[in-house]
């Protein structure tokens, strides 16, 4: 197990590293700078801007530069805004944490239960509604059905009203960021449990004539939702990435919308920042996830 | 009599096989009739892809998705060459910019072409109306699923080479080459694509423009050669890992060491006897790749990142129909209608092939 975690970790550390390297190089390859405007700064401005923020230096010292502010927790400031960039992400993240928080949460309680639901009645009419409907939750991209809730329920029906950071109205944003992570958890659920209810200790406790609720909960679903763990890692990387266009069509000002902007800003630190930040997340929730899958069942032996 | 051919035979004065020169001729019974017919093949022998295919025509599902699909594919094949319209083309009237024809509702005319139509002329209908800049939107529509569907098939099958050739010389050689090459796949495999590709696909656009100016490569546009290059960088990980696995299990059967016995090279082991053993495998994961690429596409467009303008996908139309959502809704409805038909029918597609062609599942 030791050597195990530590090769994991081994390889989240590598990875983080490749992502913001080729983050820096491949940012520092986009024609145009921050300080590159439609009215041109005079020369010497330009020149002293550049020098402020090391962008005269060759881009491997840069680099090196960069990441050693980082190690040493200095996120740099924002070159457009000229903010401290850590206090804005800790802003942005806590928006987006609470949408993407609530979105997953939605998305493993609706899914287990809907997905034990169809593995208990398989065949009748409540598992072909779900199979229904969970086959078109995958098919639907989270932007479409984003725009259709928004076009529907705020505009067409004027039920709830359109996002504002006064008046903040989370549950639109929710069920379109978490419907395809709840088809696919449900469709998980389903298989695993329909496993499990076909396993000799479901017979046994049935011949001992356990209770229908206790065997249910205690022995079959215990033993079903070891896969659902697996896919909380690849989750929570699709909620960071689908919340960029979710967030956008929504304009809450969350980190998905900053990644994007800074971007077609051009904000260098911005987006170094935002990517490093969205790379740990994904990459410890997919480690947190390959450890606990192998703590949860004993079954599975180490490499 | 003793049967001269069996007594020539040379023996070796161990062997434990039976020894023929003892038999004589009447001690062998010929085969009656009813023998020699148990023998005759009465049905066509099946192949692995014909009875794949058998079992596939069986599930109404899978089939009701391969209609829907070769309706959308002939439809965006013929229907260009019907419509008179181009996608990049603001309807005309008298030589100038026809005003009237912007924004106009499903099946409408704008006053100039109800001027032509009186006048006896014969105006083809605006079936889906026009948008915002007076371009005809079904052809719009028919463009952009061809983008879509095309970014989708290309993608796919980008991946399955890589994929292919990667996990299967990984797969095959073993040792210290498959550590190394699945360490690469691990490292990639963990990075988070999607920040990648949104990265990427801005920068490689950039950079590729001044690159391919003046070539056939710039009638395709730079955004959508870079989005096949993202795709080609990054997407064929799982690919070469699922290869890799078939190719592990299957290179110690006996056939594949009775052909290594013989001194078969091992190009030809790879491709005579162990690919055509992963080909369910091959066949199932590019189905499925192709609707994930269509939507990593039209998310990509939809964020302003896909095609470049006057191009056109279904994801960078429904972005466009943001604009006048409240006035025009079924300028988003319709692209976001076809997305989900093409993903459905290709999921549900590839969840048959894996029913009919799985050997495990039989």
């Amino acid at each position: 197990m030791l050597k195990y975690t530590i090769k994991r970790v081994g390889l989240a550390i590598v990875s983080v590293l490749i992502v913001s390297a080729i983050t820096f190089f491949a940012m520092n390859l986009i024609p145009g700078g921050p300080f590159n405007k439609e009215k041109a700064s005079s020369p010497a401005v330009q020149q002293e801007l550049e020098r402020r923020y090391n962008l005269d230096k060759p881009v491997p010292e840069q680099y090196v530069l960069y990441m050693k502010n980082v190690l040493h927790g200095d996120w740099g400031v924002s070159l457009k805004s000229g903010r401290d960039i850590w206090t804005d992400i800790q802003m942005k993240f806590a928006v987006s944490a609470k949408l993407g928080g609530s979105a997953a949460l939605v998305a493993i309680i609706f899914g287990i239960i809907l997905g034990s639901i169809a593995a208990l009645t398989r065949n009748k009419l409540p598992d072909r509604m779900i199979v229904f409907l969970t086959t078109l939750g995958t098919a639907m991209p989270s932007f479409v059905l984003a725009t259709l809730l928004l076009l529907v329920f705020c505009l067409q029906l004027k039920i709830i009203p359109v996002w504002s950071s006064s008046n903040p109205n989370y549950v639109l944003p929710i069920i379109a960021l978490s419907i395809y992570p709840m088809a696919y958890i449900t469709r998980l659920t389903k298989t695993s449990m329909l496993d499990a209810l076909n396993q000799d200790y479901i017979r046994t406790a049935k011949a001992k004539g356990v209770p229908a609720v206790w065997m249910i909960f205690k022995h079959a679903l215990r033993n079903a939702l070891i896969p659902v763990i697996t896919y909380v890692g690849p989750m929570v990387a699709y909620i960071l990435t689908g919340s960029m266009v979710v967030e956008n069509i929504f304009t809450i000002g969350g980190l998905g919308t900053s990644f994007v902007t800074s971007i077609t800003n051009r904000d260098y630190t911005t987006i170094m920042a935002t990517t490093l930040f969205l790379a740990i997340l994904m990459v410890v929730a997919n480690l947190l996830t390959d450890l606990a899958y192998k703590l949860v069942d004993p079954r599975i032996t180490f490499e | 009599m003793q049967n001269k051919d069996y007594a020539n035979l040379k023996r070796n004065m161990l062997s434990t096989q039976v020894d023929i020169s003892k038999f004589k001729d009447f001690d062998f019974e010929k085969a009656t009739d009813e023998e020699k017919k148990q023998q005759d093949v009465m049905g066509e022998s099946t192949t692995f892809f014909k009875d794949g295919m058998k079992r596939l025509r069986k599930n109404p599902l899978a089939m009701a998705s391969i209609i829907i699909l070769a309706i959308i594919i002939v439809a965006i094949l013929v229907l260009p060459s019907i419509v008179p319209y181009k996608y990049d083309q603001s309807m005309m009237a008298n030589g100038i910019r026809d005003r009237g024809a912007t924004n106009l509702g499903i099946m409408e005319y704008s006053k100039a072409e109800l001027e032509r139509i009186d006048a006896g002329e014969k105006v083809f209908p605006h079936i889906f109306g026009t948008d915002s800049l007076g371009r005809d939107y079904f052809i719009r529509v028919v463009y952009g699923t061809r983008v879509s569907l095309s970014v989708g098939i290309v993608a796919a099958i980008m991946v399955l080479i890589i994929g292919l050739v990667y996990g299967a010389i990984a797969g095959y050689f073993g040792g210290m080459v498959d550590l190394i090459m699945m360490r690469i796949v691990d490292i990639i495999y963990s990075l988070p694509d999607m920040l990648l590709i949104i990265l990427l696909s801005v920068v490689l656009d950039d950079v590729l423009k001044p690159i391919i100016e003046g070539t056939i490569l710039a009638k395709l546009g730079s955004n959508m050669i870079s989005m096949f290059i993202v795709f080609a960088l990054l997407y064929w990980v799982s690919m070469a890992r699922l290869i890799r696995g078939q190719v592990l299990s299957i290179k110690n059967n006996e056939y594949v060491l009775a052909a290594r016995c013989i001194g078969t090279k091992d190009s030809r082991i790879l491709t005579k006897h162990i690919l055509p053993n992963c080909l369910s495998v091959i066949i199932i994961t590019t189905a499925l790749q192709v609707p994930s690429a269509i939507f990593t596409e039209s998310y990509l467009s939809f964020l302003g990142l896909g095609v470049s303008i006057p191009m056109t996908s279904l994801g960078s139309l429904a972005n466009e129909a943001r604009a006048g959502l409240q006035s025009y809704p079924h300028r988003l409805v319709i692209p976001a209608i076809i997305i989900c038909l093409i993903v459905l029918a290709l999921n549900l597609l590839g969840d048959g092939l894996r029913d009919a062609f799985d050997s495990k599942l039989k």
